[in-house]
């Protein structure tokens, strides 16, 4: 194996991502001179299709973007298109919402923390090589999903596209009665979710630290998830402090209808999925954004479980950076999601109605929610008799594609220090890196194919 | 008792454009995920782990359509390696919703999503396996239902043939003892025609099927296209009913060209 001239190396496929993506790293004398996630996920034209369409299709339709997180695609569907049509979900519908929204959240982040993620720091392929000698928490976790399959199976019908979400509400509403054994359920699921963050916070973490502006829903008085205004905390460089600061700063706000005035989507030559800047930087979205904006509005529980795993008070400021420890934050937020699923199902009395009638009318409406990997955008313009003229879907994992070529850059500089790496060992840092941001490469057009290119004499 | 080892059969697990939905059912079998792990050998699933070994594979479950001209040489390499292929998910056996753009000019279509369509390289239609390659079973549903699928694992294990039913959604709701949202309420349903699976799940929500699953065995549109009418559906009403997840499905691309003309 020569080190020497230039030459392009494909080394397998990144696994336990949702997607097909290649990495291209070019390595220039001991430099990264250039790495690019080029999302290959063939494009299916959802923003296309969608014109034409009845204004009461987009929740059904833009579901089945992403297996993974279809609640996050309906309800930012409905939320746009109620906005367009001038209607507000509140109350006991509005809870329900937020209820399934917590089905999705502890189902698709438990798959992420246990199936996807863990493997990686405990030096196994996947969870069911992890399963062999670490059985318990395996089950532990699987457990931990069925009760978020539960409440989207109760809620939604099932848990993979859901039928019984609409315009307005629901189809139809469950009853008090049905309810209660989800609790009882719950109560338990609470129990794993403690443990979980347990387990997770005993894990090894590199230092690491993410210097981009962080992008979440806020709604002040409770943690965002289906509904908020778009808040941006910037990168501590910004304000004179060290990369990788842990301190709050002062954060800024836009109306979601402004949103695509300042998150501005550009193609990229290397990629299905396009890019997006904020205000003209990089950005996160996700897990380590929603904790800096709104940690300090989780329950007793979840924020005392924070404390535990050495994530600090939210409360006093205290942000984290580490993209590493995002599966910390990630159990804290599954926490969080059971306990808030729990407190809804408790305050939960039927609506007269399952829905509002939403009446067509001409105009455009924005909808964003906090889809688990991260804040998801919609927009829809209609005409006066409901048909969609217009549609646009941003996508947490096009968003964060810049923020994670970046974290790339870094962490193979940085190995780049301590020596020569081989093609396997950069592979498996850089599928580390990525699986870092639980990337859901359907939505944003998904797995690696490392290509590296080096050139000049340093190795 | 330890038996004697014999080597487990080997499973694979391919994806092609979709929404991962139908893979992620496999990860959703929470009480026989393990249990399926130990009885065959997880030899390729990306979604779920990083360790992939060579075929051949004894079964092969393939998720999402072809759309790329990589797609049309990547399904003929997993069909070589396969001793069994079983699509699963409306994506492989139906085009999935992306075969929408079969009906359009897909240049216009790269033109309202992308700047430079010029770096997007796709085929102008989104096509089921079944259209590439000789497909062993096809199991339906947007997403796939997880009895369905454990049945069908099974079965390959067993060396027998699925049980699945191949009726419409209307049988499930007899059995479920649902009461008809057509008849009760006047609610234009697909589940006449839809194949079942689901267990009709949209009517005891109190909603009208809407296809998910694809057309049934035996379809009888033209006494059911008058039915749509008569419950308030115009004609394109009725064309985005059957144009939306199962669109290149035969009968249902046949029933829509047919309602508008073509
Ligand atoms: S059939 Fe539906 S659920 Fe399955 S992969 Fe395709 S879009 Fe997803
Ligand atoms: S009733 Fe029809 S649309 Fe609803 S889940 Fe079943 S097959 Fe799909």
């Amino acid at each position: 194996m020569t080190h020497h001239g230039s030459r392009v190396l494909h080394v397998g496929s990144l696994a336990r991502v949702e997607g097909e993506t290649a990495l291209y790293l070019r390595l220039d004398s001991g430099e990264v001179a250039e790495a690019r996630l080029a999302i290959y996920e063939p494009p299916r034209f959802f923003e296309a299709f969608l014109c034409g369409r009845s204004y009461a299709e987009p929740p059904d339709i833009t579901s089945r973007v992403c297996g993974i997180c279809p609640v996050a695609y309906q309800l930012s569907a409905c939320r746009a298109v109620e906005d367009a049509c001038d209607i507000v979900v509140d109350g006991q519908l509005a809870a329900l919402r937020r209820l399934l929204y917590c089905g999705e959240w502890i189902e698709s982040q438990t798959l992420h923390i246990h199936l996807l993620h863990a493997p990686d720091f405990l030096g196994c392929d996947s969870a069911i090589d992890l399963a062999r000698t670490r059985r318990a928490d395996v089950e532990r976790g699987l457990r931990l999903k069925q009760a978020g399959n539960a409440i989207m199976e109760l809620l939604g019908g099932r848990a993979i596209h859901p039928i019984n979400v609409r315009l307005g509400g629901f189809h139809r509403l469950p009853t008090t009665t049905e309810l209660r054994p989800l609790a009882e359920r719950l109560r338990r699921a609470r129990d794993d979710a403690q443990e979980t963050v347990r387990w997770v916070a005993g894990f090894e973490f590199p230092d690491a630290g993410c210097d981009n502006d962080l992008l979440a829903l806020a709604e002040p008085g409770t943690y965002a998830i289906e509904s908020g205004t778009p808040t941006v905390m910037p990168a501590p460089t910004t304000a004179g402090l060290p990369p990788g600061s842990d301190r709050a700063l002062p954060t800024r706000t836009f109306g979601v209808h402004a949103f695509g005035g300042h998150v501005v989507e550009s193609q990229v030559p290397h990629s299905t999925a396009l890019h997006s800047l904020l205000d003209g930087r990089r950005h996160l979205t996700g897990s380590l954004a929603r904790y800096a904006v709104s940690g300090r509005w989780l329950s007793p529980i979840a924020l005392q479980a924070a404390q535990d795993a050495g994530l600090g008070d939210p409360r006093q400021g205290t942000v984290c950076r580490n993209p590493f420890r995002s599966i910390v934050v990630r159990a804290v937020e599954v926490l969080y999601a059971v306990d808030e699923a729990l407190r809804i199902i408790e305050a939960y009395e039927p609506a007269p109605r399952p829905y509002l009638d939403v009446p067509a009318r001409a105009g455009t409406g924005h909808g964003a929610t906090e889809a688990p990997r991260g804040l998801l955008y919609h927009r829809y313009a209609l005409d006066a008799d409901g048909t969609v003229t217009d549609a646009a879907l941003v996508p947490p994992t096009a968003q964060n594609q810049g923020a994670i070529e970046e974290d790339l850059r870094r962490i193979v500089q940085e190995r780049l220090r301590d020596g020569d790496p081989t093609d396997a060992e950069l592979t498996a840092l850089c599928e580390r890196a990525i699986r870092n941001h639980d990337p859901c490469i359907s939505c944003s057009a998904h797995f690696l194919d490392l290509a590296v290119e080096r050139t000049g004499n340093s190795f | 008792m330890p038996s004697v080892t014999r080597p487990r059969p080997r499973l694979a697990v391919w994806k092609f454009a979709s929404c991962d939905g139908c893979q992620l059912t496999l990860l959703d079998c929470e009480n026989e995920l393990l249990a399926i792990s130990e009885k065959v050998e997880i030899s390729h699933f990306l979604e779920a782990s990083s360790a992939t070994a060579p075929g051949p594979y004894d079964l092969s479950l393939v998720e999402g359509s072809v759309t790329t001209q990589q797609d049309v040489d990547r399904i003929q390499h997993v069909r070589a390696v396969s001793r069994r292929l079983v699509t699963i998910g409306a994506c492989a056996t139906a085009g999935g919703v992306q075969a929408l753009r079969n009906y359009a000019d897909v240049a216009e279509f790269q033109a309202v999503v992308y700047a430079r369509p010029d770096y997007i390289e796709t085929l102008a239609t989104s096509t089921p396996i079944q259209a590439h390659v000789p497909v062993d079973f096809e199991l339906r549903g947007c997403p796939i239902d997880r009895g369905q699928l454990v049945e069908v694992i099974t079965a390959y294990l067993a060396g027998r043939n699925p049980d699945v039913p191949r009726h419409s959604v209307c049988f499930e709701c007899k059995q479920r003892g649902t009461t008809c949202v057509t008849v009760a309420h006047g609610t234009p349903c697909l589940g006449p025609v839809t194949h079942a699976g689901c267990g009709a799940l949209c009517p005891a929500y109190g909603r009208g099927c809407y296809g998910c699953f694809g057309p049934s065995n035996s379809t009888n549109f033209p006494s059911f296209i008058p039915l749509l009418r008569r419950d308030g559906m115009d004609t394109l009403d009725i064309v985005r009913v059957l144009r939306t997840f199962n669109t290149a499905a035969p009968e249902f691309d046949a029933v829509s060209r047919k309602e508008l003309g073509q």
